[in-house]
């Protein structure tokens, strides 16, 4: 089948709306949320079904082309990055909250629907959605199960992987199984905590179940502004020293703050070096008593000035002050990389103090904002790609900051993914016989390695040869890899 | 296959089994006992040039899980893999050997006050036999299962392959979880030898509230109002002794002493719209405490677990109860998690009713020509039936080897069976680890 004829079966699965050839329009996908990879797709085709996913699938591998899967295309590590020779298959409109079940706290979805919609639709009961990364006004579900996302709640919360119960999925034969659902231990393998997280390299989910928890009875938020972000460590330490596990503890450091300032004015503390977001949720008596007790552990951290959430408006503000802090840097920086690495939280002042020695030597500057309460570290890096050799500098900056990430015993990704972006980092985390034997996942839902190939992964696993006629691998027909 | 374990033999790795060593009756020929990563690496890979079926043992308690062994050469025992490897107190993380007793565990991090919020009822369980078993108790409802509470995995495949997966950090999301993968996967993928686990403050204080039930349709009643409000509780269980005398509900909340007192408080009329509640006094909460998640039978023929989403308790208690009274299996005792949906039933067995006469559903078959398993194994598929129609499964966790072989233990395995028989041989492609032992006989 050539492109010609498969254009044509995709035209007749979903009609010519749903289908995207011209190369003008084609450059509209060639990137996700990670712009400094760029690949146009050879098809981009938008489903509205189940079936035709299938349909979509079945062709692709009838035709022996790799698929992309990609949602709202937000994701920060090249996840949803074409393959040039390969299908785009574009998730954004299966929009359908197909069912809620009130009594057993689950929502039924498709994947295009978007992280914030779901807790919208069940906003009037009491419910919610817990995963809460940044970007939750447009990412959407299918992503944030590719991707296992996180948020800023996620540390008394869990991840997308704690609150995904089941999923519908496409593999990449175009058959369809269901893993999990709205009952509690499935027998079997639990396929469903392998797929989350997973990329997209192992199928395409088509429906979504969520766990969907009650809405806290009580919220408290707090503000406390530290002489420098070792104060405001040392704080963090006490609380969770003292057995509180607060439903969010973010940390922006001095330079992060004057971004976000000059974009939301939240007004931070004059002079202030580090804050940290502190936020509990719970039944009322549990956070009013814990509430104290982080207010005053914060001062005995050496806190200069602790604000407190009187409303819910206020507290939206910090919140949002912490939000868009990522897209406020490009406020005192034409450029600028965020980084996404994880350290044991006790590492947090030996790693903040190696990335300010790194940034001095290559004379740039980083500003910080994370989640400290889990040591996810969210360093961005601030260049002037007008500046000859400024850009090169600091991708080298972002790479070492992730080496002293891993020295500490840390991860090179706590929830952007590998995706294209981190690929080559993978061996630095992980032997090669980790690798491998990761990989036997892959050949058992994707022996053809067509599903999202080239990601994740430095160099992909054959998976041994099909029954029948030799035949050229897709991987190494797409120049991925070499059979030896 | 003696030639190639002989070199292991000499160094002590391996010994001839004796008759306790014997799996559902089957007894193998060697047990081996590494006692680090490395040699359990050795081992295997001798075994698997040997072609030797190979079992893994943690407490012991789980054997009796899933199929009968086809066949079994070797029993691997994790027992000497138990060490706590590291706990880092201050990023509430700690990674152990599988062999560590999970009790243990819990008392090498209670100096801490911290604990691994994992509590599977069955007293001598090894960390890595409950995340190989999936095992859990009762307050699952607050923190999950081993799948939420893993963050890292060392395994050791059939051929000796060791390899790592996750880490030592909670977020994490670089390459595949195969954390996640071998949680109840049952020694079919390969040993556990090493997992690092999120830990959490252990609760400084409790109060408990019961509630006595006379009709199934009260456990929902309650657990529903329990999951709408906006308290928290730890766990919300249900012991069921005999049907035709009340059963107790036990809600447990835990947290700090004003926290747990207010939310008992709030809890009390609310299930007390449903029946009589009682906030127990600090004895009484002790004492609860103590018998949470015990199972209300001492002995039982076989012990079936049925999971369903929680609103289907009511239908899924008397499903089994009548699929129980119409294979006159008698006495039949039950208890739920009620807030997750799972019911664990113990069954008298078939000797304790002995069958009064020909049965209709037997025709003109005489009840003496019975085998001892029919009336079960008509119960299994009955009550499975039921749990079906409500979306739910049902599992046969203990019973005797015979009756696990003439019935389906794990029950339909659903449309991704065969992407699990694809995974089990790429982990395991000559079948060598507990084969037929698992879902679809995998």
């Amino acid at each position: 089948m050539d492109r010609a004829q498969l254009i044509r079966r995709f035209i007749d699965l979903i009609g010519p709306q749903g289908v995207i050839s011209e190369r003008n329009q084609l450059r509209t996908y060639e990137c996700d949320g990670l712009a400094s990879f760029r690949v146009i797709p050879s098809v981009v085709v938008l489903p509205e079904t189940t079936g035709q996913v299938r349909g979509v699938v079945r062709a692709c591998q009838e035709a022996g082309v790799p698929f992309v899967a990609r949602g709202s295309g937000t994701g920060l590590s090249g996840g949803a990055l074409p393959v040039a020779d390969g299908v785009l298959v574009v998730l954004a409109r299966m929009r359908e909250v197909v069912e809620v079940d009130l009594d057993n706290q689950r929502a039924v979805v498709e994947p295009g629907v978007l992280n914030l919609q779901v807790s919208k639709a069940v906003a009037a009961d009491g419910l919610y959605y817990a995963p809460d990364p940044s970007s939750q006004q447009i990412c959407s579900i299918g992503g944030n199960v590719a991707e296992n996302s996180g948020g800023a709640h996620c540390l008394k919360y869990g991840f997308t992987t704690n609150h995904v119960t089941g999923l519908e999925v496409v593999l990449p034969d175009g058959e369809l199984v269901h893993l999990g659902g709205k009952a509690p231990d499935p027998p079997g393998y639990d396929l469903l905590g392998a797929f989350v997280g997973s990329e997209g390299t192992l199928g395409i989910a088509t429906k979504v179940t969520l766990r969907l928890l009650r809405k806290p009875e009580s919220v408290r938020t707090l503000m406390a502004a530290f002489g420098g972000t070792d104060h405001a460590g040392d704080a963090v330490s006490r609380i969770i020293a003292a057995g509180i596990v607060p439903a969010a503890i973010e940390m922006m450091d001095a330079l992060a703050m004057e971004a976000a300032e000059a974009a939301v004015h939240v007004h931070y503390p004059e002079g202030a070096g580090a804050v940290l977001i502190v936020e509990l949720d719970g039944p009322e008596a549990e956070v009013e008593h814990q509430f104290a007790e982080v207010e005053r552990l914060c001062q005995e951290a050496g806190s200069t000035t602790i604000q407190i959430a009187e409303d819910d408006e206020r507290r939206a503000l910090f919140w949002k002050g912490r939000k868009s802090a990522f897209a406020a840097v490009g406020r005192i920086s034409p450029d600028y990389y965020v980084q996404d690495g994880v350290i044991p939280r006790t590492a947090l002042p030996e790693v903040l103090g190696r990335i300010a020695e790194l940034a001095g030597e290559r004379g740039l500057r980083v500003a910080n904002v994370f989640h400290a309460g889990d040591g996810n570290l969210h360093p961005l890096v601030l260049y002037d790609a007008e500046v000859e050799g400024q850009e090169e500098r600091a991708e080298e900056l972002a790479a070492e900051i992730l080496l002293a990430c891993l020295e500490q015993g840390g991860s090179i990704t706590g929830e952007h993914g590998v995706g294209f972006d981190k690929k080559e980092y993978l061996p630095k985390q992980f032997g090669a016989e980790d690798l491998e034997v990761m990989q036997l996942l892959r050949c058992a839902f994707d022996p053809e390695g067509r599903c999202n190939p080239g990601k994740v992964f430095p160099t992909p696993r054959l998976c041994g040869e099909a029954p029948g006629p030799r035949r050229v691998h897709p991987a190494e027909r797409a120049g991925l890899a070499e059979v030896f | 296959m003696a030639a190639t374990l002989e070199g292991l033999e000499r160094d002590g790795l391996v010994r001839a089994a004796a008759e306790a060593d014997a799996v559902d009756g089957v007894r193998p020929e060697l047990v081996a006992e590494p006692a680090s990563v490395r040699e359990a690496s050795e081992l295997l890979r001798a075994a698997s040039r040997a072609g030797l079926r190979t079992v893994f043992a943690g407490g012991g308690g789980k054997l009796g899980l899933g199929n009968p062994p086809e066949r079994l050469d070797l029993l691997v025992s994790t027992r000497r893999l138990d060490r706590v490897l590291e706990h880092a107190a201050g990023d509430l993380v700690v990674k152990v050997e599988a062999g560590a007793r999970l009790a243990d565990l819990q008392g090498a991090l209670a100096p801490a006050g911290q604990w691994l919020a994992l509590d599977p009822p069955e007293p001598d369980a090894s960390v890595g036999g409950t995340v190989a078993a999936n095992a859990s108790g009762p307050r699952r409802l607050r923190y999950g299962t081993v799948r939420d509470l893993i963050i890292g995995i060392t395994v050791v495949l059939a051929d000796g392959t060791v390899a790592h997966a996750g880490g030592k950090v909670v977020k994490n999301v670089a390459g595949y979880d195969l954390g996640k993968l071998f949680c109840g996967s049952l020694g079919t993928l390969g040993l556990i030898a090493e997992a690092t686990f999120r830990l959490h403050p252990r609760p400084a204080a409790a109060s408990v509230v019961t509630l006595d039930v006379h009709r199934p349709e009260q456990v929902w009643e309650a657990t529903g109002r329990l999951l709408r409000s906006t308290l928290e509780p730890s766990a919300i269980e249900l012991a069921w002794h005999e049907l035709d005398r009340p059963g107790r509900l036990t809600v447990v909340f835990e947290g700090i002493r004003p926290g747990v007192e207010a939310q008992a408080a709030a809890a009390a009329p609310l299930l007390g719209e449903v029946g009589q509640a009682e906030v127990l006094g600090p004895g009484g909460t002790e004492a609860a405490l103590a018998q949470l998640g015990a199972l209300p039978w001492e002995q039982a023929e076989a012990v079936v677990k049925a999971a369903c989403p929680p609103s289907g308790l009511p239908r899924a208690l008397v499903g089994l109860r009548e699929a129980a009274g119409a294979h006159r299996l008698g006495d039949i005792r039950m208890a739920a998690h009620a807030g997750t949906g799972i019911v664990r039933a113990g069954i008298g067995g078939v000797r304790s009713a002995p069958p009064a006469g020909p049965r209709r559903d037997l025709g003109e078959r005489d009840a003496r020509d019975l085998q001892p398993w029919e009336p079960m194994a008509g119960f299994v598929t009955a009550a499975r039936e039921r749990l079906a129609a409500l979306g739910g499964t049902l599992v046969v966790t203990e019973a005797p080897a015979e009756l696990r072989r003439a019935v389906d233990v794990w029950g339909p395995p659903g449309d991704a069976i065969e992407l699990m028989r694809r995974v089990k041989r790429q982990f395991d492609p000559d079948r060598l680890l507990a084969p037929g032992r698992f879902v679809g006989g995998i």
